[in-house]
């Protein structure tokens, strides 16, 4: 019998073959623990009775949400994770270098095949690169500190399969938003998504990213592509031969597949307040705007801003509309900047801001009142997140967003 | 565990992550200084209104959203005794158990009930709601263990010979 990816990967990490709906315990390979959390995990691994990690090299703590501090409360974090950090010995401390998601992958700590755990429902993100990620709260992380073990149940795959040339004007990030429009909000819940064909093969690996990346919108506990040459790369490895495997058996079996033309996507955006709310662009037209957001761990790299540069080169942002630009990484905002991205940026009238978690959930600067509509790249659009719960937040690609930015108002990038 | 009963608050589909407790909260220091903010984007006097022993009846893809455990935790220090919906989203699931905040999967009993009704809860056999038993599942050994030792840490604690 045929194996799914999240199949081989349990395999690989057990050693024993396993089938949907077996729980089975996995070591874990890495975890992230993110600034918000912190002070939640290091209580609960205490009161746990834990007197060291299991093993300090595998915990990546990431300062994001937080950063720079915008309320007084928000520094206690910073010195919790910090006497944590010294206290246990953990090398591997971020305390102003990006949005988590995009350093766990950019700064090389997951490679294709891991199993990693981190406290944010994002980490689903790290499937771009065919590794097992999802999240957990912060007393099972504690958990996990001491024991480095999780029980997971296996759980069953859905299979996307996506082939032909994308049109001009549309990004992965409307694919994904087609896709949870599709299977509902809670389509994927305990399941996996794995992608197939031609279109996904052709992806960069950031683009890959903003899929898995919202894949948990639609509850997928992950979302896996078959890690390629680009993922190499990006990894900066040679891909081992259980790396190589990870690819999904044609004898394999899924519990559900979905098939697309890729020339039959177009621009959607998710409407207030449901991220399964999925309109296409082309029926907004002309619903007028007061904010636009480029940014986050679904579309804060260096291709969203440089598809937004694209639209907005020598054009400026309508008037009334703040325009607010915040690349994922340090990296990514100083490659930006070498390319002219930045200079383009600020020119039409954007803010560009430090790298971060940023207005995405509505913790630093650039929050709305009721009554105001933004246009956004992130991930979700739940009442009250980005300011009062009578904001309407549409999630939209970096270039339906730049378009609109420019238009004042809902408009079809071209 | 023994059989529950208590008076119901309804709500709907998807309750989010962000709607039990919103992101601007979370920095607050305890857990207590959260709760009265519970539900507040959709329903901003709900969390003053809950008296301890309540329970919560939801549609589908209850908790789904982020990763936040304030969210069960919360819901726990309101003093609900558990929550029964059509689905869980998976994080907040885990989530719940790890906190001992019992969760039951029903599919049919959300569509028929009313606020404030009085319901009883058969421990994994059936809800009995004005005359009619609704069907429900065991929990698995492993997470009635969990939810016995009072959540993970209490597991845990038991782990490393503290309890």
């Amino acid at each position: 019998m045929g194996e799914t990816i999240i199949e081989k990967i349990i395999r690989h990490n057990t050693g024993k073959s396993v089938k949907p709906g077996d729980i089975v315990t996995v070591n874990v390979d890495r975890v992230m623990i993110h600034d918000i959390f912190i002070p939640f995990v290091a209580e609960k691994f205490e009161e746990m009775g834990f007197s060291k990690l299991y093993d300090p090299e595998k915990v990546i703590l990431i300062y994001d949400h937080l950063v720079p501090a915008s309320q007084l409360d928000d520094t206690r974090h910073f010195r919790i994770g910090d006497a944590f950090a010294a206290k246990y010995g953990m090398p591997h401390v971020h305390r102003s270098d990006g949005i988590c998601h995009q350093l766990m992958t950019e700064a090389g700590y997951v490679k294709p095949g891991d199993v990693v755990f981190g406290t944010d429902s994002h980490t689903t993100t790290y499937g771009c690169v065919g590794a097992f990620s999802s999240g957990i709260g912060y007393t099972e992380m504690a958990s996990i500190l001491g024991t480095g073990t999780m029980w997971i149940k296996v759980p069953e795959t859905i299979k996307v399969v996506i082939e032909g040339e994308l049109p001009a004007n549309v990004m992965s990030k409307d694919i994904i938003l087609r896709l949870i429009g599709d299977l509902g909000a809670d389509g994927a819940t305990y399941k996996t998504l794995e992608f197939f064909g031609s279109t996904v093969d052709n992806m960069s690996v950031a683009s890959r990213m903003t899929m898995s990346n919202m894949a948990v919108e639609a509850g997928a506990k992950c979302a896996l592509f078959t890690p390629d040459e680009k993922t190499a790369r990006y990894c900066d490895i040679e891909l081992n031969d259980y790396q190589k495997s990870l690819k999904g058996d044609a004898d394999a079996v899924y519990v559900r597949t979905l098939t697309y033309r890729a020339e039959d996507f177009v621009p959607v955006m998710a409407c207030p307040s449901q991220v399964d709310k999925i309109r296409d662009v082309s029926t907004l037209e002309g619903i007028p705007i007061d904010q636009v957001f480029i940014g986050s761990c679904t579309n804060g790299r260096l291709e969203d801003l440089a598809a937004a540069a694209e639209v907005l080169k020598g054009q400026k942002v309508a008037d009334y509309v703040k325009l607010i630009v915040t690349p994922a990484s340090r990296k990514i905002y100083k490659q930006a900047m070498d390319l002219g991205i930045m200079e383009t940026l600020a020119e039409a009238g954007a803010i560009i801001t430090h790298p971060g978690c940023g207005l995405c959930c509505g913790r630093t600067g650039g929050i709305l009142s009721d009554g105001e509509r933004v246009v956004a790249t992130n991930n979700r659009n739940f009442l009250g997140r980005m300011g009062t719960s009578k904001v309407e937040i549409f999630l939209a690609s970096p270039r339906t967003a730049a378009a609109c930015a420019v238009a004042g108002k809902i408009v079809t990038p071209k | 565990m023994e059989n529950m009963t208590g008076k119901v608050w309804i709500l709907g589909d998807d309750i989010d992550t962000d709607i039990i407790i919103p992101t601007e909260y979370l920095a607050m220091k305890t857990i207590d200084d959260m709760k009265q903010y519970a539900f507040s984007p959709l329903r901003p006097e709900l969390a003053g209104q809950i008296q301890k022993g309540d329970i919560i009846v939801a549609g589908k893809n209850f908790g789904c959203g982020s990763s936040r455990e304030q969210a069960p935790e919360i819901i726990k220090a309101l003093g609900i005794q558990c929550v029964i919906a059509k689905s869980f989203a998976r994080i907040f699931f885990r989530n719940a158990i790890n906190n001992g905040l019992l969760l039951i999967e029903q599919p049919n009993l959300y569509d028929d009930i009313k606020e404030g009704d009085t319901i009883t809860v058969h421990m994994n056999k059936h809800v009995d709601y004005n005359s009619k038993e609704y069907p429900i599942a065991a929990l698995p050994e492993n997470l009635m263990r969990i939810i016995q030792a009072g959540g993970l840490v209490g597991a845990m604690r038991k782990l490393n010979g503290l309890d």
